[in-house]
């Protein structure tokens, strides 16, 4: 049903499964009281409970922080970080750099449209390869109609991280998850290809996931603030230093490749200089 | 390690700038697409000029210029009732800061319902059909591609309002000034065929799908539009913002709950 009928049956009032504070009272937590019930939880574990309303065991936590842990770079040159140092050291807010930096992390190239192309690809290719369709012929007509995430880096095809989170999730037992070994599977079916399709982050991380029981919404939402912790440091040193001073651009830096001057005469009738 | 260094610059179409004799960090001199900014467009050039100067990098005819601004116009304010209005008055009326209030506008406004991802979903459309009624019915009966993205799978058709019962007065009007001002192929069409697009898409025309379709005949690229039309939406959000900061949050809406699943109730 659409229509200002349905919308009207919506005004002014919300029924909600999710939660809602009674202040000075109490704050119910997807039917749980905040205070009473789930006051023993860290931030990352009732975060996840947000998301999928179901509780991780000790080790899939452990496995969840490490995701976040270990892709929490301090470089003010990345793109993303870049956003709440140029914010600290033009003397904006914490808030303002980190939220638009976090903002800025749902990118193309790296970040969030990788984590969720990858992990959407899993998911299909799983299907197919459990209704009987063979891999190297899936990868190869896939890689005909669009790009595969999840393998590949733009820099390097070498991961630093990747060694780790393995090492980990084999430390946690939580490394023979039937998508993890497809995504290897997927990995050895590439290098025949192209030997810088190694996998990467965006790839584990999907995988990992995914053997975690994760919806994509929910992995989206899960891998959100995956980066943060290494934005503070970004935004909190250019803050310190002195204003203006983090990748200052002098006129030399503009290398203009556009038209040649031209004077302004009339809307539609300019003319070359 | 200390990475070695070597001369960084950015390459752009866009911009030129002449320094300062003695301060290399300080323009002399600025030209936009060949033009000097403040030494002859300034006085002379009009915001929307600028604009389309920017995005498309020649300036504008007249009668281009007149439907970019009327559209500017027309988009300046979704008014309170827009739900990227609501969150920057989210904003205004906790005296968050003035860029969050925006941020927030951008964000609300942002998606597929009447937002700039409609605008760039409805433009794609207007490219593929043009002024083609049977493309037009074709794509809508084409189920949508529900592959996982950053975006959700889109719930109606881009450019029409899918809790619409007719088109706004509002969207007729913004229509029919800018389908006369229009020398090009899309907006008169779309005035034409309105009644016929409306039946086929079940939907009533949106103000975005109007939007859409004058920054096609305009010449712009989805992604430009897209960047457009959050742009242009900003002023009403950033006005409405301060009013409630203004009134304070006692004259501000809360709204009432109903939990579901209130473990006082005993009904988790």
């Amino acid at each position: 049903m659409n229509g200002p009928d349905f919308l009207q049956q919506h005004t002014d009032h919300l029924k909600s499964r999710m939660g809602a504070c009674f202040p000075g009272e109490r704050a119910v937590f997807r039917g749980h009281d905040l205070h009473a019930e789930l006051n023993g939880m860290d931030w990352l574990e009732l975060y996840v409970f947000g998301i999928t309303g179901r509780r991780f065991p000790p080790q899939q936590l452990r496995l969840l922080h490490a995701m976040w842990v270990y892709t929490s770079y301090p470089d003010a040159r990345i793109w993303n970080n870049r956003v709440a140092a140029l914010a600290g050291s033009s003397r904006s807010t914490p808030t303002l750099a980190l939220a638009a930096s976090l903002a800025v992390s749902e990118a193309t190239i790296y970040g969030g449209y990788p984590s969720i192309s990858a992990f959407d690809f899993f998911m299909r290719i799983r299907k197919k390869v459990e209704q009987g369709e063979q891999l190297e012929k899936i990868i190869h007509v896939e890689r005909r109609t669009r790009r595969i995430y999840g393998y590949g880096r733009p820099i390097t095809s070498a991961d630093e991280r990747l060694p780790w989170l393995l090492e980990r999730a084999h430390e946690l037992r939580l490394d023979q998850g039937p998508h993890l070994r497809l995504a290897f599977d997927v990995e050895q079916v590439l290098l025949n290809d192209n030997q810088l399709l190694r996998m990467n982050y965006a790839g584990l991380v999907a995988a990992l996931s995914l053997d975690l029981g994760f919806s994509p919404k929910e992995f989206h939402l899960f891998r959100f603030p995956i980066t943060l912790a290494g934005m503070a440091p970004c935004f909190l040193e250019s803050s310190q230093n002195t204003e203006g001073t983090l990748f200052p651009l002098s006129c030399a830096h503009i290398l203009y490749e556009g038209h040649p001057k031209r004077s302004w005469k009339a809307p539609g009738q300019s003319e070359n200089l | 390690m200390t990475t070695p260094l070597k001369p960084e610059q950015i390459h752009t179409c866009i911009w030129l700038e002449e320094q300062e004799p003695d301060n290399p960090f300080a323009a002399k001199t600025a030209y936009c697409h060949g033009y000097d900014v403040y030494g002859e467009l300034l006085g002379q050039a009009r915001w929307v000029e600028m604009l389309f100067l920017l995005f498309r990098g020649e300036a504008p005819t007249a009668q281009q210029t007149k439907l970019l601004e009327t559209v500017a116009l027309a988009l300046a304010n979704p008014g309170p009732r827009d739900p990227s209005v609501h969150a920057a008055m989210c904003g205004g009326v906790g005296g968050s800061t003035a860029a969050s209030c925006l941020i927030a506008a951008l964000a609300v406004g942002a998606g597929q319902l009447s937002g700039g991802r409609e605008v760039f979903l409805s433009m794609e459309l207007w490219n593929a059909c043009g002024t083609d009624l049977a493309s037009w019915l074709n794509s809508f009966a084409t189920p949508v591609d529900t592959t996982a993205s950053i975006w959700p799978t889109p719930a109606h058709p881009p450019g029409f309002d899918p809790h619409g019962v007719s088109t706004t007065t509002p969207v007729k009007q913004t229509l029919a000034c800018l389908a006369e001002t229009s020398d090009a192929p899309l907006l008169p069409w779309l005035l034409a065929n309105r009644l016929s697009l409306e039946t086929a898409a079940g939907f009533p025309l949106a103000m975005s799908g109007v939007a859409a379709a004058v920054f096609v005949d305009l010449g712009f690229t989805p992604e430009q539009g897209e960047m457009l039309y959050l742009l242009l939406r900003l002023p009403g959000a950033a006005a409405h913002a301060l009013e409630q900061k203004q009134l304070g949050y006692k004259k501000f809406p809360f709204f009432s709950i109903e939990l579901e699943n209130d473990p006082a109730k005993g009904t988790p």
